[in-house]
């Protein structure tokens, strides 16, 4: 099968890596010319994400020898794309980003068969993930990370509290914001995952609301009044039409009204771009940043398929802003990781404190920093939602559980919780630890603020 | 900018995610560019893929060479129908596509005859990129640019090793965009409009709101000013005395009639912001050597524009500024009611304005003085983008601006660097002499391949079987090598093995990562923004380490 579609020559670079063994290769590395037909024809990769990242992962695979790789992206070709996502042209604005890339690689590298999901990663389950050797994600969203991340995790098998090694499917991960980036490898089970590191994302700030209602003082806080205050009051392009980051007629209103309330407050520095920015949450994006961290994920892929190499262990922070600058370092994973660590989970509370407090600590703790965590525990045999946020009428009837407080909802000490929540693909269980109030010192795990 | 060329696709929304990190200015730089590439390996195709997708003007690619079946397997920018055919000509046509807006040329010739037959060629890009060059060509090259102060980036991948080196006389740059930079209060020396702001609110007679609405800004004023009455005059210095202000700015919160303090956000902040905010006020280093720099001391008709400005910073600094830059004019937002915290903020944007317009008339006298350009008077009041003389008011105000900021990079020739007598032994000695190991010693490497090149015809480990022999070989040119250079040591022998592996090996994910690297750097030198390195980088692929130092 291999050697269909190729040439003389064509794979001399890789093979001189694949057909040697050097000091630095991993130990289990036996140089064979088999190795490249094993990439070819049996090693499935997974590229998630057909943006920045995933255009240039997808290149970067298909020369590296890879042949049967899947990329999934549930977005569209816009124009802002066009300046670093180099598989797409104008005409092919509006079309999914997955067809497109997966086309265009295809016609350009004989033999290599991109297969597109034009898809949510959600849309798919174990049997789909489990069927790939590795992932590589190139996305803008650390949910959507945290989901691959816990999917993986999922599909670790424990016998007898050993890993199965044959579990595991290493996950390479690539973010780029402007002139920064990172790239690392995540070993299910075996090394840091995205949860035990959660603390190097930087929290999202938002401006207060009564910043934004009372007292702005920056063009930002003027365009979030608009954006968040005044649009659904007014509904400018009828009733329950909401706000089109991409339509011009849009911005156009925020920014005029926008401009409005600045003028009123003497706030200066109010522009079309700053408004759609703001709006949109946009993150800068240059093709340069883009390449370099793709490449070095690909690197980690070729260097784990083949164990040409040992791996990069296991994160590299990357900046050139001011000259070039790379810190690369082993992240530790934790012993007590939500999702890898394999061991119980407890949430320490008082009888006294209430459901609300306890949602609130799995949003706020850094540890978790959950997005809208849905409780249910079981008892006696049954499973009885405590609270749920994400379907309408489920929320309306368990609203009222919050005020109560842990006792009065009759939880005991030794119950088991389960969380769901956007950031992992099914529900995690924790131990309930009630304490009573002495027991609850000052130097407690889990400080509820109010 | 808004128009509408190439592509017929508004650029504004092409180029949004871009424009949010270089600006408008940055982006006509770059359009007016002329990036030249020679050779066209995968290398070579992934940095011009980088510039061309935001824009560069034209590109113009030099490669004799002729498309080979290995050269299609790892170049994107090459066809399998294409073998045999000018490489010059292929690239250019696929890279063409990525992007209506941008001109591509192609001359199916090499370097060397280049070189031979026209050395005037390069003189008219604005950056050359050469890949792979024989150290003949590549010092010949190098000495034709360094005359005419073209930068020249120099790169090459080998294996998991990628380098590139900058050469370029004199860099200039207004607008580095610092990651992290303190912001410019002026505490410590506080100027007339600050203290008439300040003096002229009273905290006792504030309703509850208003006192827990004053900006932290001014708190921290009022409180120093009590602090120095106490301390002859002096600011807080040490963590200690940074503490006993923290503890009278916190029994600054009022309490209520139950004695219990109030929640005041703004007195919080002021506590927070003692370290960081209560610094001396000084010129930075960086800004210092430049006004130390003989083409600032000896301004004349034929200066870049920058010293103009440098010189003119300068005297501000010694005359108006009595010893400080001139302000920025810039607060971060902080708790406070939007009327006063815009008239703080004006505050602040004025005496910048004096500032610069100080400079801006110190700038008009300079450049009078030097019979450059006759000055129009222009009101600033009704303008600021006016021309003065030969720069203009914008010009002069984003140069205040980054007034902290500026940044000079010379780096050394590639003459100097290969100059037996004048090579930086002592830079290379200390990586040769690392216990670890370092990524540095890959240079030290691929100037060793080149040395078994001249010698053998052939690069180390090109066949297999040529591996475990060419160990010895390579180890003894570098013998040779580091003899000539003067030094005594030797290379790590795990080292020389991974070389004689890689065989010049050119693998994509390598030469992808320095084609993400290098187009970087090109567009730092083009719109003059953001550092780029002095002046030799490795990157080390196999570890996901990196290195620079100055050769
Ligand atoms: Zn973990």
């Amino acid at each position: 099968m291999s050697g269909d579609m190729d040439w003389s020559g064509r794979w001399n670079h890789i093979k001189r890596l694949l057909e040697r063994t050097g000091p630095f290769a991993h130990p289990d590395f036996e140089p064979s010319s088999e190795i490249l037909g094993f990439m070819q024809d049996s090693c499935k990769i997974l590229v998630i994400g057909a943006g920045g990242l995933g255009c240039e992962l997808l290149k970067d695979l298909a020369l590296m020898g890879f042949r049967d790789i899947h990329v999934i992206d549930m977005d569209t070709i816009d124009v802002s794309n066009l300046n670093r996502q180099f598989l797409f042209r104008p005409k092919d604005v509006g079309s999914p980003k997955a067809d497109v890339a997966a086309t265009f690689v295809n016609a350009r590298v004989p033999g290599c068969k991109v297969t597109a999901h034009y898809a949510k990663i959600q849309d798919y389950d174990e049997p789909f993930y489990s069927g790939f050797h590795i992932l590589v994600c190139g996305l803008d969203s650390i949910v959507a990370r945290r989901w691959i991340n816990g999917m993986l995790i999922g599909l670790l098998r424990y016998e007898d509290g050993q890993l199965d090694q044959s579990s595991i499917i290493p996950l390479v991960d690539g973010g780029t914001e402007g002139f920064k980036g990172n790239a690392r490898v995540v070993l299910p089970g075996m090394t840091a995952c995205v949860e035990c590191t959660l603390d190097l994302y930087p929290p999202q700030i938002n401006f207060p609301l009564c910043t934004i209602a009372h007292t702005p003082r920056l063009p930002e806080h003027c365009i979030e009044y608009v954006r968040i205050l005044l649009w659904p009051k007014e509904e400018p392009f009828g009733a329950g039409v909401g706000i089109d980051g991409d339509d011009p007629k849009h911005i156009n209103w925020i920014l005029q009204k926008s401009q409005d309330r600045a003028e009123e407050y003497n706030i200066i520095g109010i522009t079309y771009r700053l408004t759609q920015g703001v709006v949109k949450r946009i993150i800068p994006a240059v093709a340069s940043t883009n390449a370099v961290i793709a490449a070095a994920c690909a690197t980690e892929v070729f260097k784990l398929a083949s164990s040409c190499c040992q791996p990069l262990n296991n994160y590299m922070n990357f900046n050139d802003t001011e000259g070039v600058y790379t810190y690369t370092f082993e992240a530790q994973k934790r012993e007590d990781c939500l999702l890898c660590s394999n061991a119980p989970q407890t949430l320490t509370f008082t009888e006294s404190d209430k459901l609300q407090d306890v949602i609130t600590f799995l949003i706020e703790s850094n540890t978790y920093q959950m997005k809208s965590p849905g409780i249910t525990t079981s008892a006696h045999g049954k499973n009885k939602t405590l609270y749920m946020q994400t379907v309408k009428s489920i929320e309306e009837r368990t609203r009222e559980n919050l005020k109560k407080t842990l006792k009065e909802l009759g939880l005991r000490s030794g119950q088991e919780l389960y969380v769901a929540d956007v950031t992992t693909p099914s529900a995690v269980t924790f131990t309930l630890n009630l304490a009573s109030h002495m027991e609850m010192g000052a130097d407690s795990e889990n400080t509820v603020a109010n | 900018m808004a128009e509408t060329k190439g592509s017929g696709l508004d650029k504004n929304n092409k180029y949004d995610r871009q424009l949010r990190l270089w600006g408008d200015h940055g982006q006509s730089a770059l359009e007016a560019a002329r990036v030249c590439l020679i050779n066209a390996t995968a290398t070579g195709t992934e940095i011009l893929k980088n510039v061309i997708l935001p824009g560069i003007g034209s590109f113009t690619i030099v490669d004799g060479h002729k498309v080979r079946g290995e050269d299609v397997g790892n170049n994107f920018f090459l066809l399998a129908d294409s073998i045999g055919k000018s490489r010059a000509q292929v690239a250019t046509e696929l890279l063409g596509e990525l992007n209506d807006d941008v001109t591509g040329n192609f001359v199916e010739e090499s370097v060397e005859t280049l070189l031979e037959s026209n050395p005037d060629y390069f003189s008219t890009f604005s950056v050359v990129v050469a890949i792979n060059l024989h150290e003949k060509a590549l010092l010949q090259l190098g000495g034709v640019l360094w005359e005419k102060n073209i930068p020249l980036l120099v790169c090459r991948c080998y294996g998991f090793i990628g380098y590139l080196r900058l050469a370029v006389r004199e860099h200039t740059i207004v607008e580095s965009h610092p990651d992290s930079a303190l912001e410019d209060l002026r505490l410590d020396r506080p100027f007339p409009g600050l203290q008439t702001f300040c003096d002229s609110l009273n905290m006792e007679t504030m309703t509850k709101k208003e006192h827990g609405h004053t900006p932290w800004l001014v708190l921290l004023y009022k409180y120093v000013q009590e602090w120095k009455k106490t301390h002859d005059g002096q600011i807080p210095k040490n963590y200690k005395e940074k503490n006993m202000l923290k503890e009278m700015i916190r029994k600054g919160i009022r309490q209520n009639e139950e004695g219990v303090p109030e929640l005041e956000e703004n007195f919080d902040e002021a506590v927070t912001h003692v370290n960081s905010a209560l610094v001396t006020t000084r010129i930075p280093s960086e800004v210092q050597a430049l006004f130390d720099d003989p083409c600032c001391t000896n301004i004349n008709s034929e200066s870049k524009t920058f010293w103009i400005l440098c010189r003119a910073l300068h005297d501000f600094v010694h005359n108006e500024g009595n010893g400080d830059l001139p302000l920025r004019g810039t607060i971060p937002d902080m708790t406070s009611d939007s009327e006063r915290y815009i008239q703080l903020q004006n505050v602040y944007r004025e005496q910048a304005a004096t500032d610069m317009t100080a400079i801006r008339n110190r700038v008009h006298a300079l450049l009078q003085s030097l019979g450059r350009d006759e000055p129009v008077f222009v009101d600033p009041k009704v303008s600021h983008s006016s021309p003065c003389g030969a720069v203009s008011d914008n010009e002069i105000k984003t140069f205040c601006r980054n007034a902290a900021f500026l940044r000079l990079v010379r780096c050394r020739s590639l003459a100097e660097e290969y100059g037996t007598n004048t090579v930086n032994k002592d830079e290379l000695n200390m990586h040769l002499e690392s216990e670890e190991g370092d990524d540095l010693l890959f240079y030290i490497l691929l100037r060793g391949v080149d040395r078994f090149y001249d010698e053998y015809n052939r690069y180390p480990g090109r066949d297999n079987s040529d591996v475990e022999p060419d160990i010895p070989k390579l180890k003894t040119c570098l013998t040779k090598l580091l003899h000539d250079w003067g030094l005594s040591g030797t290379v790590k022998e795990d080292y020389i093995h991974e070389m004689c592996r890689y065989g010049a090996s050119e693998v994509h994910s390598i030469a992808s990562y320095m084609g993400g690297v290098v187009a970087q750097e090109v567009i730092k030198i083009l719109t003059t923004q953001f550092v780029p390195i002095n002046n030799t980088y490795v990157y080390n692929g196999f570890l996901q380490t990196s290195t620079t130092v100055q050769l």
